[in-house]
């Protein structure tokens, strides 16, 4: 039995009819074109589904659509400004923040939510804020100087 | 990984979610599903419905009355962890609550479903049996409340009914002592492969009393008795601890959980290392 939901994904409205087993990730990537969360892991470790719920960062791949109804959702297409890129995919490419650039998504929307609560995060407090994010390139040295960069640059503005 | 197919219902109250689970038998209860959802993926649970709780508003939230410390059911773990009444009331459960799980995860799950799901890996429940904590309880047959000392029966197995749900967890605030969480986190998952949560009350520079529980080498937590009496009237030093530490291994019982990452035997020789830490936390705390 589907169950009609209402989820607004970067600013526009999407009324849909679901599966209540649909996993977030997957209404997001299916609404078309929105590829950019990834399904990683598929069990809530790796952190590259990871998207903003009303705000807050979550795993999109251990969320039902239906907990999501009503809400508003931005992945990593939602964060750039009318063609700007948000301070963090900026920094991401200056610092070379990826390698293969498959974490990237999830590391860019998990460390959104670490500036949020700190905005002048320590190295220590960057890889603390993103253990829940893997990186397989081993890609982390760049992954921190690349949130150390986007603090600077948000601090600057 | 997609669960198998179920029904969605949704809750509006309490109440609604009684009568919902009374219509749809073998139904159970989503909150914020992080502990349901990859049981659900991974087909180790098929249930015929899910009732989504988590929009109850009124069973989230943080409050302190009439001497106790109250959190609500759908509280999620990050408000916990960020919780300045936590903080001063229980801080063993703002440690352990900043743990779980990576800061996405502790956006989504509860106090509520995390007890009520009773992982032994999991870290509230050892906390909360060392913080005297007693669990809120609703259920057709009315209102309950279940010390958390008789809650956890087993792994994965609690007190609850099948048409029971979790209210809230409450806490005695105000209490003279300090209170700490040491953990042992797996690499990957963050659960724990060792938790120890102590409780204790100074008085001067010796202790007056101690709590201790130990869990996730066990199928559910365990008041460490042996260990609380050893260090009750020693020194707040750090051999005293190491000394009563070693107790534990009585207060374990004979069921130790083992697997690939850690064995048996490593944890039952790390135990002693994780209690001396919550003991030497706890006391840092209850000179202050």
């Amino acid at each position: 039995m589907k169950v009609p939901v209402n989820i607004t994904v970067n600013g526009r409205s999407y009324q849909r009819d679901v599966e209540p087993r649909q996993l977030l990730v997957h209404f997001i990537r299916d609404l078309g074109g929105l590829t950019g969360t990834k399904v990683g892991c598929d069990t809530s470790q790796c952190g590259s589904c990871t998207v903003l719920l009303d705000g807050v960062a979550v795993k999109s791949c251990s969320c039902l659509a239906v907990q999501a109804d009503g809400a508003a959702v931005t992945t990593i297409e939602g964060l750039a400004e009318q063609g700007t890129l948000h301070p963090l995919q900026e920094a991401f490419w200056d610092k070379h923040g990826l390698q293969c650039g498959f974490c990237t998504p999830g590391m860019i929307l998990a460390s959104h939510e670490l500036l949020r609560h700190n905005p002048d995060p320590s190295d220590a407090d960057i890889r603390h804020g993103l253990e829940g994010n893997l990186c397989r390139c081993t890609g982390y040295q760049n992954i921190v100087r690349a949130v150390r960069h986007a603090a600077d640059a948000l601090a600057e503005k | 990984m997609y669960p198998a197919d179920f029904a969605y219902y949704r809750a509006s109250s309490v109440q609604d979610a009684g009568r919902l689970m009374n219509e749809h038998p073998g139904a159970k209860f989503l909150a914020g599903g992080h502990s349901l959802i990859p049981l659900l993926k991974l087909r180790l649970a098929v249930p015929p419905a899910l009732i989504d709780i988590g929009r109850i508003v009124d069973l989230s939230g943080v409050t302190v009355a009439n001497g106790r410390l109250r959190i609500g059911a759908l509280t999620p773990h990050a408000e916990v962890a960020a919780s300045s009444d936590v903080a001063t009331h229980a801080a063993a459960l703002a440690d352990a609550a900043g743990q779980i799980g990576d800061p996405a995860v502790r956006n989504r799950g509860t106090v509520g479903g995390n007890i009520a799901h009773a992982d032994p890996a999991s870290d509230l429940p050892a906390v909360l049996c060392a913080l005297d904590a007693s669990i809120g309880i609703v259920g057709a047959s009315g209102d309950r409340t279940v010390p958390a000392s008789e809650f956890f029966l087993g792994m994965m197995t609690t007190a609850l009914g099948e048409d029971e749900i979790v209210t809230h967890v409450e806490i005695a605030a105000g209490q003279q002592h300090g209170s700490a969480y040491a953990k042992f986190p797996h690499p990957a998952s963050r659960y724990a492969v060792i938790g120890v949560a102590a409780v204790i009350a100074a008085d001067g520079d010796a202790c007056r009393s101690a709590a201790v529980a130990v869990g996730g080498l066990v199928p559910a937590p365990v008041r460490a008795s042996n260990v609380e009496q050893a260090v009750s009237g020693e020194a707040l030093t750090d051999a005293s601890f190491a000394k009563a530490a070693q107790r534990v291994g009585e207060d374990l019982g004979d069921e130790i959980l083992g697997d690939l990452f850690a064995s048996v035997e490593y944890r039952r020789a790390m135990a002693p290392v994780y209690v001396a830490r919550s003991l030497s936390a706890a006391a840092a705390r209850a000179r202050k």
